[in-house]
């Protein structure tokens, strides 16, 4: 023990001492390759092709995210050349118009619902537990279900495709163009049961980002100190929360409108279009930050390991991200600045789209700084980074200008914005992701790549991308609309679309020759040295290519340090770490703290399992039951969905008691089936904020409705509104006794009295259930009469929806009880349970109240 | 039935006869103070930014040096939040500037309607008796500015004519209003720029200013309002 750097962690030991931190001393070192075979026979998927069904691994899972993902972003480049090839003439006769609007709406929505999004879920997944040093995601099987939902999705809209009936009304969707009226047939249905399937795995990783980036970071890893792509994931997840749901609403109230004739954007019964337009831009906008923050989260992690220095202004760039993630939802109306907006309101959010910028801009310049201090060598992904800023910026710069008001009125809708577009995304994502792609492929593989061809192929993307793109700019000013497939009469477009043409297929060229790259090095590279590139974080600070478990003990305070990962490789491998092996055969990692990261408990993981599989594929049959209009059969598929979920949370269950883990010396943690603050604990808690949000949307649009439409009134209400307070109010006081009864459940669990609290609950929350079944099923008014009677309709069922999940949970505690699983201070579903009854509560009251103020029920 | 079908043949076998002048949609050769202000803002934009993308560029490329130690809050505070907002101020004062002076205040002397529909536009607009309808032409006076007032039938769309002025959408259920004036007499050409189904690419249509003396005179004698071929089915 006198070697020089365990002479270097002696001092910084003491260091962190002095400045108040917490220590946690070394285990014993083991033998590196029996903790390896021992941790393998716990972490490793099932041999086979059943492992590829039961896999919950989150390296396997993020990788398979990506390749997917890359799969998707190759279809949706040969749609974009399709578009190409039929602009390359003014009188195109390749596509007939029916086709090229289901290619060019196609290819905007794989591009960023089926390529960017999942992709950046994947990078996260796969890259997060790694550099946070932790084994695992929070939710392993949560993952699998994101990727099954993903695929499912997505293969769902790539055979619309293929069958001809893909979606046709552009990837925003506009209503009434996408009613039942103008878009008959299921090409719409397509789109948003297909998004919305593709929204489960959106939400799912963004839980699970969230909650691995608060609770699993290695002891001692402080929140304000964490790697700063953590800090970005942290970001990005937490805008998934808030802003995915405003779409998934949007996407279910016109599904309905569709199947089943409730009107919310028709304007004859006193829906609006508009509503569509905000409900959709509330996610449209944020999603271009939640594109963006990955990828600037890639940027801020490669640029200083490429310039020998550390990155500059960490707490700027954190400040940055916070404004971004609140300002992105502040300025959604300037995709709307021509639908006729008030005056002052167009200044208001023309002023709210400038001040975007400028936390953007901080992170330009703080890169910039970075680059100066250190010293930047020219390594691939440097190129890309490279590539990156030339692109981005004039994105941005575009993007300032279309935030005036009056250039807007005349550049919105033209090639101008396609170009623009193509620039921040292209530029903001896709370079980044390049980027990110050369610098952490020997990680993934394990092998050096082969020189000159990744080379090659940035220089053509390059020329290619701005050669198509930056002529696009004055197509769009000499007034070409976007979405248009002939220009017979202009003929002073020809030789712009032409030139745009011809590069794309240069830009094509050189990302398949990226692709030919990736897969020469994945085949033919020679093995990497570990860590090739120096760099500090702990993702290097593994095996490669990454083990199962990704390290055999948990790095603690003593090897968490800002100097290259290497020294922490060895003493991790040999157990010297926090949790070292598998004693116990099961799959365990360390839950920390949210803000200092101090050791909380040891959370025990399920193992393999195709219950996401079995879940997704329930689901799966929902959708296509929509699909094929056969809506009395989906109700026996909601019930299989609802059995697979009951399923899923028996396997989160015990009936036993488990001691306490040893996890360095002196360091004994509880499990978490005894610990105060679970990961479920943390993960419901991001799902409540999620499905608030869901709510929010919809008292957004019910207010909207009422203030802003100018539409017909609604018609006098036919049933007397006195006669629906009793049911609201039996709904309320049921929901309420519902969540006295889970807290008296909770303190009498030990014994026996625990019984009578339990099915007392089950029995109100049923009533509740009962109530808001009656005032649904007799009270109300025909909800496709008018808007304001489809908005109670949906407040209603949402109601019973949270009464009937409830009544869910009681059914499952009282299961519990009986099979013994509560007891001894485990108590099992009651918490997760009583969130979800306090959160049912309040929204029955606000959507009581939301009812009542919106014109006297 | 299929009457974006024909029409998409006419329209390609005959060309419009304001084809030829080659920037008949473009916003950079802007006919009125609309899209005249526009078109300034846009040019002073873009000297702007090609200014400040040199200056980062210029920076980036100064990096690949020898190693320089300049204080972190140069760079994220003084040239991340100041400078930008200082640039952001301007643009953002410049934009304000122009949006007032396109914004329809008080009455236009002429008010004139475009409904949209798929696909095609109907516009109503004072003739030498009474309002007169036509399909796809809109009269208007040279000289002065007009209001025009944008609805939709169906689904929404967009109506833009770039030399004259911005765009604004038609959208059902709403009215909007565009203030344009075309400086001379002459004709226009506009289009709609919403997407709006298949005939999207084929829903032109035309804006003829007349002298000020000829109006509404003149309207009838050039109104095309046989010309339903294609629109409505």
């Amino acid at each position: 023990m006198s070697d020089p750097t365990a002479l270097g962690r002696e001092s910084r030991a003491a260091a962190r001492s002095r400045s108040g931190a917490f220590d946690i001393p070394e285990n014993p070192p083991q033998r590196a390759l029996a903790l390896h075979r021992a941790l393998t026979a716990v972490w490793a998927n099932d041999p086979g092709w059943r492992g590829q069904i039961t896999a919950v691994n989150h390296t396997t899972l993020g990788l398979r995210f990506m390749a997917t993902a890359l799969v998707f972003f190759a279809i949706g480049g040969i749609l974009a050349m399709l578009i190409r090839t039929q602009l390359a003439t003014p009188e195109g006769a390749f596509l007939d118009t029916e086709l090229y609007n289901q290619i060019f709406t196609m290819h905007g929505s794989i591009m960023m619902f089926l390529f960017a999004i999942p992709m950046l879920e994947g990078l996260g997944i796969y890259m997060l537990p790694k550099m946070l040093g932790t084994r695992d995601m929070a939710f392993p099987r949560l993952t699998a279900l994101g990727y099954w939902c993903y695929l499912f999705g997505g293969l769902i809209m790539l055979g619309a495709l293929f069958a001809g009936v893909a979606p046709r009304d552009g990837w925003f969707m506009y209503t009434p163009l996408s009613g039942a009226t103008y878009s008959p047939g299921i090409n719409a249905d397509v789109w948003l049961l297909g998004v919305t399937f593709v929204e489960i795995s959106a939400i799912a990783a963004a839980v699970e980002i969230t909650v691995t980036i608060l609770r699993q970071r290695a002891p001692g890893m402080k929140l304000t100190e964490m790697p700063l792509f953590a800090w970005y994931m942290l970001g990005t997840s937490v805008m998934m929360l808030a802003g995915f749901p405003p779409l998934i609403l949007a996407s279910v109230l016109l599904e309905i409108e569709r199947a089943f004739g409730w009107p919310f954007f028709e304007v004859a019964r006193g829906g609006d279009p508009l509503l569509w337009q905000h409900l959709f831009w509330l996610f449209g906008h944020p999603e271009v930050y939640i594109i963006f923050l990955p990828a600037a989260g890639v940027l801020s992690t490669i640029i200083p390991v490429m310039c020998r220095t550390r990155i500059l202004g960490y707490g700027a760039i954190v400040a940055s991200i916070v404004a971004l993630v609140f300002l992105s939802f502040g300025l959604w109306v300037h995709h709307m600045f021509t639908v006729g907006i008030p005056h002052m309101a167009l200044a208001f959010f023309s002023a709210a789209s400038l001040l975007v910028a400028v936390p953007t801009a901080v992170q330009v310049f703080a890169w910039i700084g970075t680059m100066w201090q250190g010293r930047p060598e020219l390594h691939l992904p440097m190129y890309h980074v490279l590539g990156f800023f030339l692109t981005f910026v004039m994105g941005g710069l575009t993007g300032v200008m279309l935030a005036l008001v009056p250039f807007n009125w005349q550049a919105h809708d033209t090639a101008f914005v396609t170009a623009h577009l193509h620039y921040v995304l292209i530029g903001g994502f896709v370079f980044p992701i390049m980027a990110a792609a050369t610098y952490w492929m020997p990680q993934i593989t394990g092998r050096a790549r082969i020189r000159g061809v990744g080379e090659a192929a940035f220089w053509i993307i390059l020329i290619g991308f701005h050669g198509t793109f930056f002529v696009m700019h004055l197509t769009g000013l000499l007034g070409m609309p976007r979405r248009i497939d002939i220009y017979p009469d202009n003929p002073e477009w020809i030789w712009l679309n032409l030139t745009s043409s011809i590069f794309s297929f240069v830009m094509t060229i050189g990302f398949a020759l990226f692709a030919l790259d990736l897969f020469l090095q994945a085949t033919l590279g020679k093995r990497s040295a570990r860590n090739p590139w120096q760099a500090p974080t702990l993702d290097w600070a593994l095996a490669l290519p990454a083990p199962a478990y990704n390290f055999a003990s948990l790095p603690g305070p003593r090897l968490l340090t800002g100097e290259p990962a290497r020294p922490a490789l060895l003493p991790l491998a040999r157990g010297e770490g926090v949790l070292p092996g598998a004693p116990r055969g099961r799959r365990e990692f360390l839950v920390t703290s949210i803000g200092a990261a101090r050791p909380d408990h040891v959370a025990v993981l399920p193992g393999n399992t195709a219950l996401p599989l079995w879940l997704a594929g329930a689901i799966a049959l929902f959708v296509l039951l929509m699909l094929s209009g056969h809506y009395i059969w989906t109700l026996p598929a909601l019930t299989l969905v609802a059995a697979l979920i009951w399923r899923w949370g028996r396997g989160l269950t015990t009936e036993q008691d488990h001691p306490a883990v040893e996890a360095a010396p002196g360091l004994s943690l509880p499990v978490h089936y005894h610990a105060h603050a679970s990961l479920g604990h943390t993960g419901t808690i991001c799902l409540l904020f999620s499905n608030g949000a869901l709510f929010a949307s919809l008292l957004f649009g019910l207010g909207f409705l009422t203030l802003v439409t100018p539409g017909p009134d609604a018609p006098e209400a036919f049933v007397p509104g006195q006669s629906a307070i009793p049911a609201m109010a039996t709904v309320v006081a049921g929901l309420a006794l519902g969540a006295i009864g889970v807290r008296l459940a909770r303190h009498a669990v030990q014994g026996e009295r625990g019984t009578g609290a339990l099915w007392f609950s089950a029995v109100v929350n049923a009533l509740a259930l009962l109530a808001v079944a009656i005032l649904g099923l007799g009270l109300m008014d025909d909800p496709t009469t008018h808007a304001r009677d489809a908005l109670r309709g949906v407040l209603a069922g949402y109601v019973a929806l949270h009464a009937l999940i409830c009544t869910g949970f009681a059914a499952f505690a009282l299961d519990q009880l009986r099979r013994g699983e509560l007891a001894n201070g485990r108590t099992g579903t009651l918490k997760t349970w009583r969130f979800w009854q306090d959160f049912s509560l309040a929204t029955a009251l606000l959507a009581g109240a939301a009812a009542i103020m919106q014109g006297g029920v | 039935m299929r009457g974006w079908k024909v029409k998409r043949l006419i329209m390609s076998a005959v060309p419009l006869a304001l084809a030829g002048c080659d920037t008949e949609l473009s916003a950079l050769s802007p006919a009125g103070p609309a899209a005249a202000q526009i078109a300034w803002l846009w040019w002073g934009m873009l000297a702007a930014s090609s200014a400040l993308f040199l200056l980062v560029l210029v920076l980036v490329a100064m990096s690949f040096g020898a190693p320089r130690d300049v204080p972190a809050r140069r760079w994220t505070h003084t040239l991340g939040v100041g400078f930008s907002l200082a640039v952001l101020s301007v643009f953002l004062a410049a934009g304000l500037w122009v949006g007032e002076r396109l914004v329809p205040r008080g009455a236009a002397a002429v008010e004139v309607r475009a409904h949209a529909f798929q696909w095609g536009w109907r516009f109503t607009q004072p003739g030498p008796r009474g309002m007169v309808e036509t399909h796809d032409v809109l009269h208007i006076p040279a000289g002065e500015p007009v209001d025009v007032i944008v609805t939709a039938e169906d689904v929404i769309h967009a109506f833009w004519v770039p030399r004259l002025a911005g765009k604004i959408d038609a959208v059902p259920g709403r009215q909007n209003r565009l203030r344009l004036q075309a400086d001379e007499p002459g004709r226009y050409a506009g289009m709609c720029a919403e997407f709006c189904g298949v005939g999207h690419a084929i829903m032109p249509f035309e804006v003829i200013a007349h002298p000020s003396e000829d109006w509404p005179q003149a309207v009838t004698a050039t109104a095309r309002d046989a010309d339903s071929d294609g629109g409505e089915q």
